[in-house]
């Protein structure tokens, strides 16, 4: 996408500052999907193709209903089909619709390099702003849910935007107004959480004990949510993760070894400027060149 | 090249260029690399023409790098093996830092300090450029698991810090000890320069009747 003007940020790749944040009152958004609801029918992966006008090649049959097998540059959302044997041994079609969480501590935002070429808008989506994207694949690292894909072509990180574009005018995502049986819902987190729970309470009334809302903790709660039947084990749905959060190895990276790093060179040439100016240069002296010259006399006598 | 009747030849020319390879290789890197490291660096992709092509050309250097630092290991092993005279130089190291170096223990043509930055840098220069392929999104991306690459890059990272402290150590002792500088740029020293600070270099030099930079081999054979 490109930087809307129209919303403000919370949060700014690579940026020591504050981020213009005058309008925070803004209410936090969410995408709910119920994947109870969902019959697998894909139109939301053709309302997104077709409102974000992304294509992507013809692939090949993988022996799933995945199609294709799994999200490119072009293709920001995707049906993932889990077929599972359930306790009961019978089968369960678990259809998880996989894209962008748009985490509220986003992994991508943290590891990215290149000032503003990911940013947070108050409403809590996460977007992509490609003109200062630099293609160097620290948001894949960054990511808890692998979802960021690097283009071939243009060397630009490409993932689901939200429709921060249809938002940030009052509309809801192109793949939640296609949806035909209101699996995919959009409003304030608020709402969608309260709308969530109505969701649980009655799966949990239908047998499924362990019914609950994916929202997960380790980043903060997510602006992406699912109504799960199984949410005591997420993995389930095709490896969504059971504990997503921000490798801790992204966090020292980020975090500690940045200040420390640049504080350790400004030392060592700090260090060296001082012993400059207290010890001084170390200069040949006449008596060295006197003694050398004797040397080598006495081994040319030899 | 001609040098100056009486110097003593410290760097041959294939030294000298390799050097020069290395060293402007290594400061384009790290201002590339510092850029992608710190928000507050990025300003420094402006010299390579903007964030796409820092991210671009930075592995590519880094390729220039590990083969031209391959060179000076190729051409300067033998004379960076360690010695017991580097323990005694070691010892000393205190009226090393004061220019005191009269009664310092003598050393070859290398000191302990000298070998500290040659073998740092032959064990960092080959790290970062294995877990350097490993992050290079375009051609390696696919070859290894996402936690591996976040593995690769704290690696990196930390490798590429301690590599630019020895660098800075390497560049301040060259400047700091006379005569060093030349000896990189022009290739060559006074007997005076080997005498105060490689005086075994200089005894071997002169016993074995040869200008530099290594002994002769041949030292019964009329000098050439």
């Amino acid at each position: 996408m490109t930087n809307l003007q129209s919303q403000d940020f919370v949060r700014i790749s690579a940026s020591t500052l504050t981020p213009p944040s005058v309008r925070d009152h803004e209410a936090e958004v969410a995408k709910l999907i119920d994947v109870s609801r969902c019959i697998g029918c894909k139109a939301c992966q053709a309302a997104c193709m077709e409102w974000n006008n992304v294509r992507t090649d013809i692939g090949y049959f993988e022996g799933s209903y995945d199609n294709p097998s799994d999200l490119d540059p072009g293709t920001w959302t995707l049906m993932r089909f889990t077929e599972w044997e359930n306790d009961k041994g019978d089968l369960e079609w678990l259809i998880r619709k996989d894209g962008c969480m748009h985490c509220e501590d986003p992994g991508c935002l943290k590891a990215c390099p290149a000032p503003g070429a990911i940013v947070q808008y108050a409403n809590g989506i996460v977007d992509f702003i490609s003109e200062n994207c630099i293609g160097c694949g620290y948001c894949v690292k960054g990511c808890p849910f692998n979802i960021p894909r690097i283009s071939k072509v243009d060397h630009k990180s490409y993932k689901c935007t939200l429709c921060s574009d249809r938002v940030g005018v009052g509309m809801e995502p192109a793949c939640v107004k296609a949806c035909p049986t209101g699996a995919i819902l959009f409003g304030s987190k608020s709402a969608m959480t309260e709308w969530a729970g109505e969701r649980v309470t009655e799966l949990k009334s239908r047998g499924f004990a362990n019914a609950g809302l994916y929202d997960p903790p380790g980043v903060g709660g997510t602006h992406v949510m699912y109504v799960l039947h199984h949410a005591d084990r997420p993995s389930l749905y095709a490896g969504l993760p059971d504990n997503p959060r921000i490798s801790p190895l992204v966090d020292i990276w980020k975090g500690l070894l940045k200040p420390v790093s640049l504080a350790g060179i400004a030392f060592a040439a700090i260090a060296g400027f001082l012993h400059w100016i207290t010890e001084g240069p170390n200069e040949v002296q006449p008596e060295d060149e006197a003694e050398a010259r004797r040397l080598m006399k006495e081994d040319d006598a030899r | 090249m001609t040098y100056p009747r009486g110097t003593l030849i410290r760097n041959t020319t294939a030294t000298r260029i390799n050097h020069w390879i290395t060293g402007a290789c290594f400061v384009l890197l790290m201002l590339s690399g510092l850029a992608m490291f710190h928000p507050m660096l990025f300003f420094l992709s402006g010299l390579f023409g903007g964030g796409q092509w820092t991210r671009a050309i930075h592995p590519w250097i880094g390729v220039v790098l590990t083969v031209s630092y391959a060179g000076l290991v190729v051409q300067l092993w033998r004379d960076n093996l360690w010695n017991r005279d580097d323990i005694a130089w070691m010892r000393a190291f205190n009226r090393v830092l004061a220019n005191e170096e009269e009664d310092v223990p003598e050393v070859g043509r290398y000191n302990a300090g000298q070998k500290f930055v040659f073998w740092s840098m032959a064990l960092v220069i080959p790290v970062l450029f294995i877990t350097g392929i490993m992050i290079w999104e375009i051609y390696f991306s696919t070859y290894t698991t996402i936690e591996q690459q976040r593995i690769a890059l704290l690696i990196h990272s930390l490798a590429a810090i301690a590599a630019i402290l020895v660098w800075i150590i390497h560049v301040y002792a060259a400047i700091w000890v006379r005569g060093s500088v030349r000896s990189m740029t022009q290739g060559y020293v006074t007997p005076g320069w080997a005498w105060r600070h490689h005086r075994k270099w200089l005894r071997r030099l002169a016993e074995t009747d040869s200008i530099g930079p290594r002994p002769r081999a041949d030292s019964d054979a009329p000098r050439a």
